[in-house]
């Protein structure tokens, strides 16, 4: 991955509170220019609020978050205009033909003209809205309606994009498409999407940013999590001899990522190659003559370290 | 003004549904009605006068204009669309005022329906149009503070039947306060209160065709401080 050149959106200590339920307990984040973070998390972890408060719709109770050097609280305007915002359940105006919903948000953004013009052009291309752009909104497909709500939120053709859950509710077919869409978006302008669909965020996102309860809990890049290499082991024999295998093999681990002694089962990632750990743990196997019913290695660790993070603070993965 | 984008937007939107042609149609038909056929006042007295017919605009005002204003931020709330409206590059000062310039413009449009009252007036006598003019400033004004406080309500709740209602008993009580006046239990400067807080008793003097300057006055203060209100409870609404 290239050196990031400059942070594009930086969050600072953001509290939100909903009456007893803590929502964000101070999340910190510097999101790069031209990167494409995934906030990841479970339902309820913070991600739709803190995407809520960098659009400006709600305001945080302590903190403080900026979009191209503006403040969102005090800047707001300039924040709006630098930023598309897609938001959770995309609500549009029904009875409004797709034409004239881009007609308003140009407008809205003091697009008049043939800029105006040339501005719907580019977005109903880019979105494939051709079919139904003289259609009311009430009218077109989920699908539609979801292009529709993304071709708003490039209407100004924006530095930042938040994206809130923007497969929510699209056949499989209509998620692939988007995928597409957000991955071309990325080449030029700096995308954060929030998802609880952990294979949404690795087929579009360069960044992960884990959240849970509130708080941030993992913050990578797609590649470098690529890059661990996993174990899947399963022994069948006693807790005891389990640990002493492991144990062998310590050199060779990084991180016990999930642990289950009591059924002999563990997640493991390797202190470099995984073959050298698997060649280590079946040596050790071997030694104390036991049965080996599962030792393999594994692909990315994004999967489990989000089950990780929510089984370690009671979460639901 | 770019209150203008969201003014625009609210007018068409009344018409893209059933409900602005029913609102226009009600309000102009309950006007002619109440003018010409209640009460055998217009003929009985004879003359080509517009005066009974305003006489019944703070009372006709009072269950159209919450009607109008219902929906303005409540449907925005309840289907979610205040998202994507306080996300534009708006200020909530602008979309305040552009939310209560749409809905007025609607009540215009209503308004000017009912021309075809003093068309018909004037068919049948010498009509001076002056006062009548007058009277129709009057009673652009008045709906303006009873839209503006109705839209006010709506901005307090996702549910327009709600909105209406609040809003429908509200403008009410602004209509027949000054009756506490009346009242012998009431102390003067409580009496005093409640004429001058009444919507209706400032329209007298509009409804006979007198520009009534504080009265102009009056309406426009109760738009203001009702649509500063209105952007301080979006405001607090984002610290939900």
């Amino acid at each position: 991955m290239s050196v990031p050149s400059k942070v594009v959106v930086q969050v600072k200590d953001l509290h939100k509170r909903y009456g007893d339920v803590h929502a964000l307990r101070g999340l910190n984040l510097d999101v790069y220019a031209g990167q494409i973070v995934g906030f990841l998390g479970p339902n309820g972890a913070g991600k739709t609020t803190a995407i809520k408060i960098l659009s400006g719709f709600l305001a945080a109770d302590s903190g403080s978050a900026s979009i191209c050097g503006f403040d969102s609280e005090t800047q707001g305007l300039e924040v709006k205009q630098v930023l598309g915002y897609l938001p959770e359940n995309n609500p549009l105006y029904s009875d409004m033909r797709v034409v004239d919903a881009l007609n308003f948000i140009g407008a809205a953004h003091r697009l008049s003209g043939t800029k105006l013009k040339d501005a719907i052009e580019r977005v109903v291309e880019q979105t494939q809205l051709h079919q139904v752009y003289w259609r009311p909104l009430g009218h077109c497909s989920k699908g539609f309606r979801q292009r529709v709500g993304l071709a708003q939120a490039l209407l100004n053709d924006p530095q930042v994009l938040l994206l809130d859950e923007p497969t929510n509710g699209l056949d499989p077919l209509q998620v692939v498409e988007m995928r597409k869409l957000i991955t071309s978006l990325g080449a030029d302008k700096t995308v954060m999407i929030t998802s609880h669909v952990l294979p949404e965020i690795e087929a579009v996102a360069d960044r992960v940013v884990v959240m849970n309860h509130g708080s941030k809990v993992m913050d990578k890049d797609i590649a470098s999590l690529a890059s661990e290499q996993l174990v899947a082991v399963e022994l069948n024999c006693s807790v005891d001899a389990f640990k002493a295998i492991c144990s062998q093999a310590e050199a060779h681990i990084e991180e016990m990522i999930v642990a289950n002694d009591s059924n002999c089962q563990a997640m493991i990632k390797a202190n470099g190659n995984a073959s050298e750990l698997v060649s280590r743990l079946a040596e050790a196997a071997v030694a104390n003559k036991v049965q080996v019913a599962n030792l393999s290695p594994q692909g990315h660790s994004l999967e489990h370290e989000f089950r990780k993070i929510c089984q370690n603070d009671g979460g639901q993965a | 003004m770019r209150s203008l984008v969201i003014a625009r937007r609210e007018f068409f939107a009344y018409f893209e549904s059933p409900i602005g042609y029913v609102v226009v149609a009600l309000f102009s038909a309950l006007a002619a009605a109440l003018f010409f056929l209640v009460g055998d006042v217009f003929f009985s007295y004879n003359q080509a006068s517009m005066r009974h017919f305003f006489s019944n605009m703070p009372m006709l005002v009072a269950m159209i204009a919450p009607a109008i204003a219902m929906r303005s931020w409540a449907e925005e709330i309840r289907s979610g669309t205040v998202e994507r409206l306080m996300t534009l590059p708006f200020s909530l000062g602008q979309l305040v005022v552009g939310k209560f310039l749409g809905v007025w413009a609607v009540f215009a449009v209503a308004l000017l329906c009912t021309l075809l009252a003093p068309i018909s007036v004037a068919m049948l006598g010498d009509l001076d149009w002056g006062p009548v003019v007058a009277a129709y400033v009057g009673t652009l004004f008045l709906a303006g503070a009873g839209l503006a406080i109705c839209c006010f309500l709506s901005a307090l709740t996702s549910n327009q039947i709600v909105a209406w209602m609040v809003g429908a008993c509200t403008l009410l009580v602004f209509n027949l306060v000054h009756l506490l006046a009346s009242a012998v239990f009431i102390p003067r400067w409580l009496a005093e209160i409640s004429l001058n807080i009444d919507m209706s008793q400032h329209f007298h003097a509009l409804a006979r065709g007198v520009i009534d300057v504080p009265s102009l006055g009056f309406y426009v203060a109760v738009i203001i401080i009702s649509l500063v209100a209105n952007t301080l409870i979006l405001g607090l609404r984002r610290h939900h």
